[in-house]
């Protein structure tokens, strides 16, 4: 081991997370608004791989230029989906139901997608996706500093559309109590069915990232969507900041047991760093301690 | 007396059991109705703690996997001899599971239930990773256990008993935990864990204990399991679907209640089990649980049990009301 490749790491690290972190940011979005874990989050984020990877390959439509089609589209889907199922739950077993409910759907997307694609992979190809430019001796991979870029923009829209915006009060007073939020004459309702689509959204935006650096099929979901509930675990759930925290430290963390030990142990040394934070602060890094539900 | 009709009932479903090897003589479906009887067990068990205390674990299969791989790595170390011996060893998977779940237990029981599910599911993926990776699991190889030389013909059977007497087990179980103090307990901590808190429960050891117990019978079905099929991989028992199914089949069934898990295990796992042997297209059969899944969840969000308890209850209401009404009019005349 030696410096240059603990340097490039973390550069790696901060770049690939930041992409995680915009997938975990609807995530916990979704759950900080509605109290709805949504596990089909990981197969969201591969049908976004796989629209990209379609108008590629059958239009030639470059990924990042295509994403004006994605986004839209898998906004329209998470409308649809809540519309149909997600809004229809209630009572005190919503929550565990909403996972049931969330892994139905996501076993009909990942049976859809088998038989549309196969189970072969496949990898989203572009000029850019194999090529590297240097800076200071530092290799650069352009796809990485592309998805960086990409996951910067929109977390900053988020973010700037949240604290910014009259509609992004009503989120955030929804986040923070849904009957008091009601009582002021917000519509919850109407809020969560738009949460959930921009929560939806994003992975659009990070399965084309995530598509070009790595080869996929239908069930690479299960991967993606443990690694992204511990990230949002960690960060504290509902905490948006605390998302995008953890997102960038476990996939910087996760680089760098890789270099340094092993790239077996990295994906392991993510998960013991989630227990261990969670015997110290069980409510994750940024998540409220009233967080208890009756 | 109605008391009696249930027992009743249960004492024919028995008996009716007891027979299923003698109807059923195909080996393929033999393995398909002891991995039924496995899988209920399991389900059941898993229904015992978080069906009880609302506590929704989604890390089981961490429990099975290390109840198969007991069963695999005693019998190969200890030279077990290969046969009904080994079954000796599916109790000591119970075990090995259930020694397992009380560190996994003190650190996932330390959060609320929302986070729990989620730790659970990142506990759960430590345990298969770990199984890929360590040497002595034979990693992604998996372990062949020793070869049993029975007939093919009348393999299952044995099996078919022992998974059957682990239902009855489960059931058992579970029937005397709701009945007991500590099944009380357990469901007000479902209630409202504060309160119960208050009220003078000892809420973490009786979480931790019901999540331990309930760790037992699905360690002894994982065990059973690698006995029945004499080669084990990490990924299959280690399986997030695992996780998910038996989670579904209790929901499916009636989240909370007895007979509820039973039922769901009974349909799911035996349909599931069919439509893999005999159509190879795993994809369209996906979709088809997917579907069916949603249907349950949406339009009997209390499970088949509580939907066909509460249809029967308004049937019963409505014939009362109309014998009422019947009699009413008979005094008229």
């Amino acid at each position: 081991m030696n410096s240059s490749a603990l340097i490039h790491a973390v550069i790696d690290g901060v770049l690939t997370g930041s992409v995680y972190a915009l997938m975990a940011t609807g995530l916990t979005l979704i759950f900080g608004v509605m109290d709805i874990i949504n596990v089909a989050q990981g197969i969201f984020v591969i049908l976004g791989a796989y629209l990209s990877y379609a108008l590629s390959v059958h239009w030639g439509i470059d990924s990042f230029v295509g994403l004006v089609i994605t986004i839209p589209t898998l906004f329209l889907v998470g409308i649809v989906v809540e519309r149909a199922f997600i809004g229809r739950l209630k009572g005190p077993e919503k929550t565990a139901m909403s996972i049931l409910v969330t892994y139905a759907i996501s076993l009909v997307i990942e049976g859809s997608l088998n038989m549309i694609f196969s189970v072969n992979y496949v990898q989203i190809s572009a000029s850019y996706v194999n090529k590297t430019f240097r800076i200071f001796g530092v290799y650069f991979a352009y796809i990485y500093v592309y998805g960086f870029i990409m996951a910067a923009i929109l977390l900053v829209a988020l973010y700037v559309m949240l604290y910014r915006t009259r509609f992004g009060a009503s989120i955030r007073a929804s986040l923070a109590d849904q009957t008091a939020a009601a009582l002021v004459g917000i519509d919850v309702k109407r809020v969560s069915t738009i949460c959930f689509g921009i929560g939806i959204a994003v992975t659009a935006a990070g399965g084309m990232v995530f598509g070009a650096t790595n080869a996929f099929n239908a069930s690479t979901s299960y991967d993606l969507i443990s690694r992204l509930l511990v990230i949002i675990v960690l960060g504290g759930m509902g905490s948006l900041g605390g998302a995008l925290l953890a997102g960038i430290l476990m996939v910087t963390l996760e680089d760098i047991v890789g270099v340094v030990w092993s790239p077996v142990w990295s994906i392991i040394a993510f998960y013991i760093v989630l227990v261990i934070v969670l015997s110290i602060r069980p409510q994750g890094l940024f998540g409220k301690q009233s967080a208890r539900v009756a | 007396m109605l008391k009696k009709k249930v027992n009743l009932l249960w004492l024919v479903a028995f008996a009716i059991a007891l027979f299923v090897p003698n109807i059923i003589t195909n080996p393929a479906y033999r393995q398909i109705a002891v991995i039924t009887l496995i899988f209920t067990a399991c389900a059941t068990s898993w229904n015992m703690f978080s069906g009880y205390s609302g506590y929704v674990a989604l890390g089981s299969a961490a429990f099975y996997g290390t109840g198969a791989y007991t069963m695999a790595l005693v019998a190969l170390h200890l030279h077990v001899h290969a046969g009904g011996d080994m079954f000796w060893l599916v109790p000591v998977g119970g075990i090995a599971a259930m020694l397992v779940a009380i560190p996994v237990g003190l650190i996932a029981l330390r959060v609320r239930r929302h986070t729990f599910v989620v730790i659970t599911i990142a506990i759960f993926f430590v345990f298969q990773l770990a199984a890929i990776n360590f040497g002595f699991t034979g990693g992604t190889g998996g372990l062949t256990l020793p070869y049993i030389p029975w007939m093919i013909q009348n393999y299952h059977v044995p099996f078919y008993y022992v998974a059957l007497a682990m239902l009855v087990f489960a059931i058992a179980l579970s029937a005397s935990v709701r009945r007991s103090r500590f099944g009380l307990q357990l469901l007000a901590i479902r209630d409202d864990e504060d309160r119960a808190l208050g009220l003078g429960v000892k809420v973490f050891p009786v979480k931790l204990t019901g999540f331990a117990m309930s760790a037992f019978t699905i360690g002894m079905g994982g065990a059973l399991y690698a006995m029945m099929q004499g080669q084990i991989y990490p990924q299959f028992v280690f399986d997030p679907i695992f996780d998910i199914s038996i989670a579904l089949m209790a929901f499916f069934g009636g989240f909370g209640t007895l007979l509820g898990p039973i039922l769901g295990g009974l349909v799911l796992e035996s349909s599931q089990q069919y439509l893999t042997v005999s159509y190879s297209n795993g994809s369209l059969y996906l979709i088809l649980f997917g579907v069916l899944f949603l249907l349950v969840v949406l339009f009997m969000p209390q499970g088949i049990v509580v939907f066909i308890r509460d249809w029967w209850a308004k049937r019963q209401d409505r014939l009362a009301a109309a014998n009422e009404a019947v009699g009413v009019q008979g005094g008229h005349s």
